[in-house]
């Protein structure tokens, strides 16, 4: 009964709207259980990405104490919270990068003609199990963050944790897709389109204190990923925040998720436009 | 092989010409460049203050100009472990290639180095440009560093080919090289001193990576231009690199040969 | 009266071609890929789009069914607005590409269907029934295990072609179904078709170079060149007015002499002392089955072909008669 109930309510039953994309997204995992050899791999390659990431925050402890007034285990927080929504957003949404090679086998135009929203079609074609492994080191590196850090618990900070994790991921997704956008003016343009993802994946890891005022605007307001880890790691340890971005912010984390989102969705119908102008 | 200089010297400006397509992408590349050496740039600085003002013989300005320059050369030297000869093995096409009277590897270096020229004009000269109006940097006053630096640019160049091309040689045998070069890519990107200097490297790092080719396609010529190692160490530099430029093109040679045998004998 | 499936009135698409002039200067000339076409469908019919490669078929499909955008004039699909309504009316029409697939090529056929049917909302019931009675008609039961990519051309085109009538659509447009396929396949992918426009009423919108899938399927031909409709009428009208034959090519048992005296033909070539002959026809006259038997009567036939007009002669025959 209340299997009934959940399903109505999510609209998963048959015939109901969430059924087209309930149906890709679970073939496309029933797809990718079949390659167990591939997986493997590909976990040791996010693992190994993971390493040299953190491996650029040992190095540089190696040589200092402090950075934008975080200490190491500080940064252990910042690099995990950070990742942990990264590696999420990038599982659920990250193969929207894959527009151009769509729009080449003409898998795009067979979005067209199936009734629903091109971009939901394309955010629900795929969805990457093996991106699951790049989320573990965030995840063991936020946990070690926690611990390591001496916070103190409170409702408020597992519901901080909580928010940052679901709207940092919620932002990501929408750089993702802004990128995905981008693709459809630029046909080799996937350098650039890494600007938004892997840059603001980067920019999201670090004290926003380091910054200058102009790269603090950038990253704090109009792609506003120092929400979805800087600001929630300052409020849990009780740090103050650097000019022009206090902590009380962060409670502001769901209208940055808006933003990054309705900007993403202008750029994707601009881009679909653009598409259906003929410059397909 | 019956090519001369002649013919080389048409396949790099072949491989440079062929960039002028892609102009757009081009000036996409320089974008992302620009973006992360900003904010490499604001971690550096901000570690360099944190240490008081020098770190690993760095001063602010001089870490400026490692950021911008190894920004600028990143459309040089392509880390990312792609190369054309992957794509022609996968294709099957490099049997037509063995039949040609030029030696397959020098021909694909004559046109990459061709390729790494041309990305010089769009990225490399103004990603340091930026640098230099924006967070400012520090570079030589004198003329022999660049004149030093640019030959060691171009072995760094010639090594990172010969690298991706030994990485992509490897699909003779292997049917998906996909794995090897993401894995060439993270290991080369972090060995090279692309996110930090290897200068800062804890000592047990600092040895491992001296121990690889990758220091040599980047820190090494960075270290060069920018006056950080001088006289007589700058050319104990580039003869570390001219010796990784040896035992890289080698390795490639033997895997060449091992592969053309595998090619003739099993048919691809 | 049947209402009107697809309007379009004055539709022109142009696309801006860049082309390096000398030296470094650009040249940048537009170039009508449709240029403003009108005509009409109605319920029911089932029209042939014929036209040379470029003339303008797929550059009209993709306005009509809503993935590109028409420079000017208008065009209306099931009486909806195709870029603007484009979700409703994807629930009314289904389109194939013979050179691209729908379908998921790393997954069982049937588990492709099962997904297009969650996407269009069918009831279970419904969906499964639906699916049932279009692999029966397209004999489709024992591929239905088989990933997509290892299916034939023929029983993917098939599959395609199942695919997109899963949701009962109003109209079904086809561009360049045949291509490709054996004759077995394509004689039994037509039956299909117009067992299918019978039972259900689909109307048909085919683009096809094969005049036998014109001549089989279609009421009505529709021939377009270079953005132009330059024809609207029915087959036989087509080849009539271009004098356009079809030709019988026969391998003879022994060599004979030329058949000068089969009704309805002129004889045009022989080769090999008369081992192999070429007769042309005209298909408002007769069919190849009837001369066929006339040539059989008279000489002992060890094999044939046919030759069928080819299409872009005639369209440039029509367009010169049009001038």
């Amino acid at each position: 009964m209340m299997a009934d109930v959940l399903e109505v309510a999510t609209g998963a039953r048959p015939g109901g709207w969430a059924a087209p994309y309930k149906a890709v997204l679970a073939s496309r995992i029933r797809a990718q259980r079949a390659y167990p050899a591939g997986f493997a791999l590909d976990i040791v390659g996010s693992w190994l990405v993971g390493l040299t990431e953190f491996g650029e925050l040992f190095v540089i402890f190696h040589n200092i104490g402090i950075l934008g007034g975080l200490d190491f285990h500080a940064m252990l927080l910042l690099f995990g919270l950070s990742n942990l929504s990264w590696s999420i957003a990038d599982m659920v949404v990250g193969h929207v990068d894959t527009l151009p090679t769509y729009v080449r086998a003409g898998t795009l135009d067979a979005f067209f003609l199936r009734p629903q929203p091109v971009l939901a079609q394309l955010v629900t074609s795929e969805f990457s199990l093996r991106r699951l492994a790049r989320l573990t080191v965030g995840l063991v590196t936020m946990c070690v963050g926690l611990v390591i850090n001496d916070v103190t618990w409170s409702v408020a900070v597992v519901g901080l944790l909580v928010l940052a994790i679901v709207f940092g991921t919620a932002i990501f997704a929408a750089c993702f897709v802004a990128a995905a956008s981008l693709q459809f003016f630029l046909i080799n343009g996937a350098e650039l389109t890494n600007t938004f993802t892997y840059g603001g994946s980067y920019a999201s890891a670090q004290p926003a204190a380091i910054f200058p005022t102009p790269l603090k605007l950038v990253f704090g307001f109009l792609v506003p990923v120092a929400f979805t880890s800087y600001l929630p790691t300052l409020w849990i340890l009780g740090l103050p925040g650097p000019s022009l971005l206090p902590t009380w912010l962060v409670w502001l984390l769901p209208v940055a998720a808006a933003w990054s989102w309705a900007m993403a969705l202008l750029l994707w119908s601009w881009g679909c436009r653009h598409y259906q102008g003929g410059g397909g | 092989m019956h090519a001369d200089w002649q013919t080389y010297r048409q396949l790099f400006v072949a491989g440079f010409r062929r960039q002028t397509a892609y102009r757009l992408a081009m000036f996409a590349g320089l974008a992302t460049n620009v973006v992360f050496g900003f904010i490499r740039s604001a971690i550096l600085f901000a570690a360099v203050e944190s240490a008081g003002g020098e770190l690993a013989g760095y001063s602010a300005g001089t870490i400026s100009a490692y950021v911008w320059l190894s920004q600028g050369l990143l459309g040089a030297i392509q880390l990312t472990g792609a190369a054309e000869i992957g794509d022609r093995i996968r294709t099957g096409d490099v049997a037509i290639d063995f039949t040609r009277p030029v030696d397959v590897q020098t021909w694909h270096l004559a046109e990459d180095l061709g390729r790494a020229a041309y990305s010089m004009i769009p990225r490399g000269v103004p990603s340091v440009v930026v640098g230099a109006l924006t967070f400012g940097l520090v570079m030589p006053a004198t003329v022999l560093p660049y004149v030093l630096g640019a030959v060691s640019i171009v072995i760094g160049v010639a090594i990172s080919f010969y690298c991706r091309y030994a990485i992509n040689i490897v699909g003779f045998w292997l049917l998906d090289t996909r794995g090897v070069r993401s894995l060439y890519m993270v290991t080369s990107t972090f060995l090279a001193g692309l996110y930090v200097p290897v200068a800062l490297f804890p000592d047990w790092l600092h040895t491992l990576a001296y121990l690889t080719p990758f220091p040599s396609i980047l820190q090494s010529p960075i270290d060069v231009v920018s006056g950080q190692v001088t006289g007589l160490d700058a050319v104990g530099v580039v003869g570390m690199q001219v010796f990784w430029l040896a035992v890289t093109c080698l390795v490639g040679r033997v895997l060449t040969t091992a592969g053309r045998h595998k090619l003739v004998v099993q048919g691809g | 009266m049947s209402e009107v499936i697809i309007e379009l009135e004055e539709l022109t698409r142009e696309f801006v071609v860049r082309r390096k002039g000398d030296g470094r200067r650009r040249r940048r000339h537009t170039i009508a890929a449709v240029d403003a076409m009108s005509w009409s469908v109605r319920a029911g019919e089932s029209v042939g789009y014929i036209g040379a490669n470029g003339a303008g078929k797929s550059t009209t499909i993709k306005m009509l069914s809503g993935i590109l955008v028409p420079t000017s004039g208008s065009v209306r699909t099931c009486g909806l607005e195709p870029v603007g309504q484009r979700r409703d009316l994807a629930r009314r029409i289904g389109v194939v590409f013979g050179q691209r697939s729908q379908l998921w090529w790393d997954l069982p056929l049937e588990e492709s269907f099962s997904i297009l049917a969650a996407i269009h909302q069918l009831d279970p019931g419904r969906g499964k029934s639906r699916t049932d009675e279009l692999v029966e008609q397209l004999e489709m039961g024992e591929t239905l295990q088989t990933p997509v990519r290892q299916l034939s051309l023929g029983q993917r085109m098939r599959a395609e072609i199942a695919a997109a009538l899963l949701h009962e659509p109003a109209l079904l447009i086809l561009d360049e179904p045949t291509i490709g396929l054996d004759v077995l396949s394509k004689a039994r992918l037509r039956e299909f078709l117009i067992h299918e426009r019978t039972t259900h009423g689909t109307t048909l919108l085919l683009t096809t170079h094969d005049m036998g899938d014109i001549e089989r399927l279609c009421d009505r031909v529709l021939v377009v060149d270079r953005g132009r409709l330059v024809y609207d009428g029915t087959l036989p009208g087509l080849a009539g007015t271009v004098g356009a034959r079809r030709m019988l090519v026969v391998d003879l048992a022994a060599p004979a002499a030329d058949l000068v005296d089969v009704p309805h033909t002129t004889h045009v070539a022989s080769e090999a002392d008369g081992l192999r002959q070429r007769l042309a026809f005209d298909a408002e006259q007769t069919t190849a089955a009837e001369v066929l038997a006339a040539v059989a009567e008279r000489v002992e036939v060890r094999d044939l072909s046919i030759e069928e007009p080819d299409i872009e002669d005639v369209v440039r025959r029509i367009y010169q008669t049009q001038r």
